[in-house]
């Protein structure tokens, strides 16, 4: 009676549960709504991130210009890029919904080709704009600009190692309750960092080439 | 699992639901791919006058976050009993305010930063050098 009595008591969160309970399935799992959280935080770096290069963004210190360095073109095709790989992604799960291990394996090594290339342009880019003299310590600028799109380039690289490491595992176990949970995360993960790029494309790069 | 999803109790609509479905996931890549390339093509063809470009682009950029959030990353009212959708809202909150607050403040201060070019002479009459232009 009184353990009744203190659970009436105590706030409900676990509606949840109950309800997800019949599905039987990776949702009733509390893991996805705290991969969320945790992504949220994520988010809130990249936001002290922008705040950073919205400050330092005119901070040339005599040295390059934003509409000076950036190639629109190149750009344009990472952001195709990443977007097609949020596609694919989509694709495989919806396999997975459908429990055809082969065509999620597929459509996933899609996305991590497409990521893969992202990151490999993004490289390129990076190089270049050192090659001309554009280095993170020219200026206050170029220091923002790298550590923000860098961030984002490194999280797409985290994000291709667990593709790969999903990958194996996809291998080894198929599609069973915790790598269809495992899935979800990477889901949410990879298209977090195509919403942050957004920020990126949006405000470094075409309001910077506006400039 | 797949017995479940073969399963004809009317969940397995639910569930797809909440991972969204084909149509769901095209809709939302046709949103993003014109939401990519209006302003794109805005910039890169200087079709419209600066600032008006500027407002249009950045619009368009949160649109595309909100069908990205909706479309891909499938938040709503009902994904996890809205709870996702409240962390969204409330970081949603925390990154405006970290952003608009950080340029606010940093835009109204750049005048008393110590000053990144050679010093000017102060006038000996205490009239201080006019301020560093602002940054935007």
């Amino acid at each position: 009676m009184s353990a009744k009595t203190e659970t009436n008591a105590s706030p409900t969160f676990y509606l949840v549960e109950e309800e997800a309970h019949d599905h039987g399935d990776a949702h009733a799992s509390p893991t996805p709504l705290g991969f969320w959280i945790y992504l949220m935080s994520d988010a809130l770096i990249f936001a002290t991130l922008f705040a950073t290069y919205g400050v330092l963004a005119a901070g040339y210190a005599g040295g390059p210009t934003q509409s000076e360095l950036f190639q629109l073109p190149l750009v344009a095709v990472n952001t195709g890029l990443l977007l097609l790989s949020s596609i694919t992604f989509g694709m495989s799960m919806l396999e997975m919904q459908a429990g055809k291990a082969g065509a999620v394996k597929l459509w996933l090594a899609l996305t991590g080709l497409l990521g893969a290339a992202f990151v490999g342009v993004e490289l390129y880019e990076f190089s270049h704009l050192i090659a001309e003299g554009a280095t993170p310590e020219r200026s206050a600028f170029l220091s923002a600009f790298f550590t923000l799109v860098g961030t984002h380039g490194l999280h797409v690289t985290f994000g291709l190692i667990w593709i790969v490491v999903m990958l194996v595992q996809l291998n080894q176990r198929g599609l069973s309750v915790e790598n269809q949970r495992r899935m979800t995360c990477l889901g949410m993960f990879w298209h977090l960092l195509d919403v942050v790029w957004i920020g990126v494309f949006t405000f470094v790069y075409l309001l910077g080439a506006l400039q | 699992m797949t017995a479940h999803h073969d399963a004809p109790d009317g969940h397995a609509d639910a569930h797809a639901d909440d991972h969204g479905s084909k149509r769901s996931y095209l809709i939302g890549f046709l949103l993003s791919v014109i939401l990519t390339a209006i302003p794109f093509w805005l910039v890169m063809s200087g079709a419209l006058p600066g600032p008006a470009t500027a407002i249009i682009v950045v619009l368009l950029a949160l649109v595309q976050i909100g069908v990205h959030t909706y479309y891909f990353l499938h938040v709503n009212t009902r994904s996890e009993g809205g709870w996702t959708l409240l962390a969204f809202v409330f970081t949603a909150i925390l990154v405006v305010i970290v952003i608009a607050g950080s340029l606010w403040i940093m835009y109204h201060l750049h005048g008393n930063m110590m000053p990144m070019a050679p010093q000017p002479v102060v006038d000996p009459s205490g009239i201080t050098a006019p301020p560093m232009p602002a940054a935007r």
